[in-house]
């Protein structure tokens, strides 16, 4: 299973970097103290408190002042942070977490499994984006002595599921900060108070953010920088000259323009990479509402994907961040990822016996009927690949025509007020299946929330698949079921996801010891330093 | 007294299209597809259907349009700009830590477009069809005609990443950790760039205005007597011509100040500035109501200020004009 995934690694690092230094080499230096470490903030955030809003805008900073009970090796294994070990029941209704002791908050307060009990309580189980699913079931944090806390479920909780979410919706706020007043309004939320290696110095919007060092930090002579500024930077343009001129140091997650990410993996000060993104892998989507009736046919839907020469597509707009997409559970996700699924490659005629046979013959033009797309606004790739699939589906007879929203209006017209078509966008990719993907397919899900089935679609076979892998204890069974559930979704289409990216880091070459585990640029940041 | 009595009867006559911009405005983000919890979803990158509901009661959009807009207009009343959804703090404070940057970027564009307006202007005027007045034209053109964006792009390029020179953007360099002059000396370095880019269109525009005007005071009769008295032409120019060509110019900064403050957007985007324009972007963008109506707001104030001026420096500059009142 590990070399999957080593292999998968050092395919995608191969083709996106030219490595300078043999890997070895550099592993060989010793760490150094001291230095600024400047990253591009390409999106500002309403607050940067991890335990209450799950994203990678605020992972970007607010991971690096508060830490998650459990982290990541650099082979994706769960491995202690907050958490020293863990035991689960026999039954997965108990889980049991040994708290590291000695800890501290950057205020001086030790951390406790008060501070744990809260936070999963008031923040995760409440507020917390994907963690009210996850911990839908969770009835009580006990807290028998301050280095131990017992999360009791009402259902089953798979130990998997769980220990691979923590790292992403496991991050623990201070209890005594948060206690008083309305959690959402905590003025902690924008000056975050952690366990984690640098604490929280300054945030002036529009601007930069400033991290210092923390001293009394748990782990030994870490961190070895001395501060870490965010620069906020939303032109992607003027960002790529940031880079060049050395006023940043590190663009994360795809944040530069595609011509300026090759531009720059040309250029040997930089490391243009997806390897340390592999936990953030994506899909491009072509999402059908079955309200339209032309959707509601299988075989329209199956025409549409055998339409579109997705490789084209990757080998002339994407270049080597991107591949071909073989269904909802990506290959970077060694545990769940089923190979040899129902596949459509790219096939006109079929296309186009598909269509007649669904009774769309060609009319006036050529035109066998018009639908519209709505692209998601972020993404320079999901312009592009919107208007790939316009001029696809134009080829075979379709024709379609592109509705431009921004962020508000797109989610609002799709996911609320399902007027669309077809729409286009990003499926990303957190962990484990029932985190993040299942809920594009789960019937049933009340209107207006984001990225679920809001397709109109029935399906029972793939409900009862979901709902089983959910609560399915044993991991051999729970990759089985979710073998099945790609199968099922595969076949019957409610969404086609053709491509499969990972975001892109790039970075300066006087950083050392980064990108060495799947979520990095969501990680604390403890053992990266900057040579001379 | 009589400029504040004057000042407020201005202020007094700008007030009802003010309500109706706002208004206006507020309608106008009301029609837009979408609200502020669906962008904040869209930055979170998704939730369920509760927590979206609770956020939407938290930001105090579960009331009706009507009532939403009365209590932001009751609000205004007791000069309360309310909350910002993006920044969660009150609009008048996120406007403030603004200001300073929109203002210094304003007011250096155009008293650098202002004061070379002039001078080009005055030399194409003098020059007039030979080749100083073409060449000062044919670059003002190209000034005029160019993107600011590509401008600001070109100058970074150039300046920043190949020279090395001066920043490729930002307000101040934070980890040098300067204070008291060292740090204004670094922000000056870091507005050059800006400001030549948002006032090298401006400087196009009152190069223009300002050969034209002086060409055609140029022709006048008084200016016929002056040459007759035996003046030398650089009096002429300097004490005659001067002063009642400058009128159109100062109406036009007038119109534009306000111009300046919404449309640096580009330049403030392209130089990672934090100014008033990038804000309003943001709170279109985030559909946050109140800070986009307190842009507004302020932004209207102070276009109402600039334009009083303006009508003070007219009566400076034409004392027939103060007669009028």
């Amino acid at each position: 299973m590990d070399m999957t995934r080593r292999a998968a690694l050092m395919t995608s690092a191969a083709i996106a970097t030219s490595v300078l230094l043999p890997a070895g080499a550099r592993a060989q230096e010793t760490p150094r103290r001291g230095g600024i470490f400047t990253v591009h903030y390409a999106t500002e955030q309403r607050i940067l408190n991890p335990s209450l809003q799950a994203s990678t805008g605020v992972y970007i900073v607010g991971s690096k002042i508060q830490e998650p009970l459990v982290d990541l090796d650099a082979e994706g294994r769960p491995v202690p942070c907050l958490s020293e070990s863990w035991e689960h029941s026999a039954d997965s209704l108990t889980h049991v977490f040994r708290l590291r002791r000695g800890v501290t908050w950057h205020d001086g307060k030790p951390f406790t499994s008060a501070d744990v009990q809260f936070t999963a309580m008031e923040m995760w189980k409440k507020i917390l984006n994907y963690g009210t699913t996850l911990q839908q079931f969770l009835t009580e944090v006990q807290t028998p002595d301050p280095h131990t806390a017992i999360f009791k479920y009402s259902r089953p909780m798979p130990a998997g599921l769980l220990l691979r979410a923590m790292p992403d919706l496991g991050h623990i706020s201070p209890r005594h900060i948060f206690e008083t007043g309305d959690i959402r309004q905590n003025p902690a939320n924008t000056a975050p108070i952690g366990t984690g290696p640098f604490k929280f110095v300054q945030y002036e919007r529009g601007q930069f953010i400033i991290a210092d060092r923390n001293p009394n930090y748990w782990r030994d002579n870490r961190p070895y920088l001395d501060r870490i500024v965010w620069r906020v930077v939303g032109d992607r343009a003027a960002a790529a000259a940031q880079m060049e001129s050395g006023q940043l140091m590190f663009s994360p997650l795809s944040s530069l323009a595609i011509s300026d990410m090759q531009r720059l993996g040309r250029d040997p000060r930089f490391e243009v990479t997806t390897r340390g993104n592999e936990g953030n892998a994506r899909n491009n989507t072509l999402e059908f509402n079955f309200r339209t009736p032309q959707l509601a046919d299988i075989r329209v839907r199956k025409a549409m994907a055998h339409a579109l020469n997705v490789p084209f597509f990757i080998e002339n707009f994407l270049g080597p961040f991107a591949k071909l997409g073989t269904g909802p559970i990506p290959t970077t996700s060694p545990d769940y990822y089923p190979a040899n699924m129902p596949q459509y490659g790219f096939d006109k005629a079929l296309a186009e016996r598909l269509l007649d046979e669904a009774g769309h013959r060609r009319g006036a033009g050529g035109v066998r009927f018009q639908v519209r797309l709505l692209p998601a606004p972020w993404g320079e790739d999901i312009a592009l690949w919107a208007t790939f699939i316009q001029q696809s589906l134009s080829e075979v007879g379709i024709r379609v025509e592109i509705v431009r929203n921004d962020a508000a209006g797109f989610l609002r017209s799709v996911y609320n007020d399902h007027a669309f078509d077809l729409a286009t966008g990003w499926h990303q990719y957190r962990s484990d299946p029932a985190v993040s993907t299942t809920v594009w397919y789960r019937t049933g899900s009340p209107k207006g929330a984001p990225w679920t089935n809001q397709w109109g679609n029935t399906d029972d076979v793939l409900d009862k698949i979901i709902d089983d892998a959910a609560t399915e204890i044993d991991p051999v069974k729970r990759k089985g079921l979710y073998a099945d559930f790609v199968r099922r979704a595969n076949t019957e289409l409610p969404i086609w996801m053709p491509i499969e990216q990972i975001f892109v880091s790039v970075m300066n070459r006087r950083a050392r010891g980064h990108s060495n585990m799947p979520r990095w640029s969501s990680s604390s940041w403890h053992d990266l330093w900057l040579a001379s | 007294m009589r400029i504040l009595s004057l000042a407020l009867k201005r202020l007094a006559a700008s007030l009802p299209t003010l309500v109706f911009i706002l208004i206006g405005m507020f309608l106008l983000l009301k029609l837009a597809p979408g609200d502020t919890v669906d962008a904040l979803l869209a930055q979170m990158g998704g939730a369920d259907a509760k927590v979206a509901a609770d956020l939407r009661s938290f930001y105090g959009l579960d009331m009706s349009v009507a009532a939403q807009l009365g209590n932001y207009l009751w609000r205004l009343v007791r000069f309360d700009l309310g909350f910002s959804a993006i920044y969660g703090k009150p609009v008048s404070t996120v406007i403030i830590e603004r200001l300073p940057a929109t203002l210094l970027l304003m007011v250096s564009a155009l008293s650098f477009a202002f004061f070379f307006g002039l001078v080009l202007g005055v030399l194409a005027a003098r020059r007039v069809n030979r080749w100083p007045d073409t060449l000062i034209s044919t670059v003002g053109l190209i000034f005029y005609a160019t993107p600011s964006f590509w401008f600001g792009l070109m100058a970074i390029v150039v300046f920043s990443v190949y020279l090395q020179w001066l920043p490729a953007g930002g307000f101040e360099d934070i980890t040098l950790g300067h204070a008291g002059i060292a740090r204004t000396l670094d922000i000056a370095r870091h507005l050059i760039l800006p400001t030549l880019t948002l006032g090298l269109i401006f400087l196009a525009i009152y190069l223009r205005i300002m050969r034209a005007s002086m060409l055609e005071v140029l022709n006048l009769d008084f200016v016929r007597t002056a040459r007759s008295k035996g003046l030398d032409e650089t009096r002429i120019v300097t004490r005659h011509v001067l002063r009642n060509a400058l009128l159109p110019m100062v109406t036009l900064i007038g119109l534009q100040a306000g111009t300046m403050l919404g449309g640096s957007v580009v330049v403030e985007s392209v130089f990672s500035l934090p100014g008033l324009g990038r804000l309003a972007y943001e709170s279109v963008v985030q559909r946050d109501l109140n800070t986009l109506l307190g842009i507004v707001f302020v932004s209207a104030l102070l276009v109402i200020i600039i334009n009083f001026l303006v009508d003070l420096v007219y009566a400076r500059l034409d004392p027939r004009i103060a007669g009028g009142g």
